[in-house]
């Protein structure tokens, strides 16, 4: 065998195992590597218990409540199916509103309200001018009231 | 080129160029066009990014941050997975060139990471409300960093060429591992940042004059790249030749022409 075909078996070989080697390590930390829970794993008792930890979905629309403070802030998160009720002390992302995406970290209460420290405002993957997405709200508008 | 096939001394095929002293003149022939082609393109794509391009209906004028931000990180990573296929090469068959391509690619990789990273902060503040998250995105994409500025430290760190070369191949295939973690980890976990708006498996969810000014800024970053590599290559080749009788025949050519 020449010289070169050996070198190319060898690192091809080290370059596979490596890879293996990737695989395996991130299907074991696969827990770690997730950024925030969604509700229903927290219905489903998946989340972390009495550590803190981040769930993410979508604002509930309808359920942001300001507290007469105006720092206390109530609001529901959800991913369509399960819905986790969150409180939160101080100023939110600009673009934290109902119907778009979050992320709330902290601690689960035993009243089974969760007690956020942190809110992240989730962006979408969506970029479009503001006359596109109003065309696109009409749409759906239009698209609910033929269902009903 | 014509001239140089007529030439019977001379192997006709690509590979020719293998040799660094003939990769030297082609470089430095076909550098300052990649970098005509980047200024025109970068150019355009910001004209287009800037002036031409609406605003996002959700996020403002924030948005634009993506002109720079997602050429920058595309480079970031495909420059990586050059770096890798070359410093693969050099190790197996052993070619000088090889080795240096990659060394010259790092620096320029390494300022578009961090370029991606910075905007992404500044970008994130506003958007998301902080300026880090340790999401598996944004981990890998500083972990790439890391790689980038490593590569160039143990290259650099080594005396010897040879062991430096090999040295720093190990390092670019290593971290080439986490290159389809950074890219798929929008897809693997759950992630604060987005997924992919324009992908190979689907239509890109972005309104066209906002892609296309994004796109014309990705090429603009290859070209650039092409250039500025190109030109880091022809030093690397000069230094690494000094010794040679054909680096003392161009050194005293330039004598001549100053």
């Amino acid at each position: 065998m020449k010289p070169r075909s050996k070198r190319l078996m060898l690192l091809g070989g080290a370059v596979a195992l490596l890879i293996g080697a990737v695989a395996l390590v991130l299907t074991a930390f696969q827990e770690n590597l997730v950024f925030f829970h969604t509700p229903t794993e927290v219905a489903e008792g998946k989340a972390p218990t009495g550590r803190t930890f981040r769930i993410g979905g979508l604002v509930e629309p309808g359920s942001i409540k300001r507290a007469a403070d105006g720092l206390t802030v109530q609001f529901a998160i959800t991913d369509t199916a399960k819905v986790i009720p969150v409180t939160y002390k101080g100023s939110l992302p600009d673009l934290f509103s109902e119907g778009k995406g979050a992320v709330v970290q902290g601690k689960m209460g035993a009243d089974g309200q969760f007690a956020a420290s942190e809110v992240l405002a989730k962006h979408d993957e969506n970029y479009m001018p503001p006359e596109a997405q109003h065309a696109v709200d009409q749409a759906q508008k239009t698209a609910k009231t033929v269902k009903q | 080129m014509m001239k140089d096939m007529h030439k019977p001394e001379r192997s006709k095929s690509l590979f020719r160029f293998a040799a660094p002293q003939m990769f030297y003149p082609l470089a430095g022939r076909l550098a300052p066009w990649f970098a005509g082609i980047a200024a025109i393109l970068a150019a355009i794509g910001l004209w287009l990014g800037f002036f031409v391009a609406p605003t996002d209906a959700t996020q403002g004028d924030v948005y634009r941050v993506i002109y720079i931000h997602v050429a920058a990180a595309w480079m970031s990573m495909f420059v990586y997975m050059v770096m890798a296929f070359w410093s693969f090469v050099g190790l197996v068959m052993n070619t000088r060139l090889s080795f240096i391509m990659s060394q010259a690619l790092a620096p320029t990789g390494a300022m578009f990471c961090f370029v991606a990273l910075l905007t992404g902060s500044l970008w994130g503040k506003p958007t998301w409300g902080a300026y880090w998250v340790w999401d598996a995105r944004l981990t890998s994409q500083l972990l790439l960093l890391f790689l980038y500025l490593g590569f160039m430290a143990l290259t650099r760190a080594i005396e010897d060429p040879r062991r430096a070369d090999k040295a720093g191949a190990i390092i670019a295939l290593v971290g080439a591992v986490n290159v389809p973690i950074i890219y798929f980890s929008v897809k693997w976990w759950n992630t604060l940042h987005q997924g992919a708006s324009v992908s190979l498996d689907k239509a890109p969810s972005m309104a066209t004059t906002m892609l296309t000014g994004m796109l014309v800024m990705a090429l603009a970053a290859w070209a650039y790249t092409i250039a500025v590599t190109f030109w880091r290559v022809r030093s690397l080749i000069l230094e690494r030749e000094r010794h040679t009788d054909w680096v003392a025949a161009e050194l005293n050519a330039l004598e001549g022409k100053i």
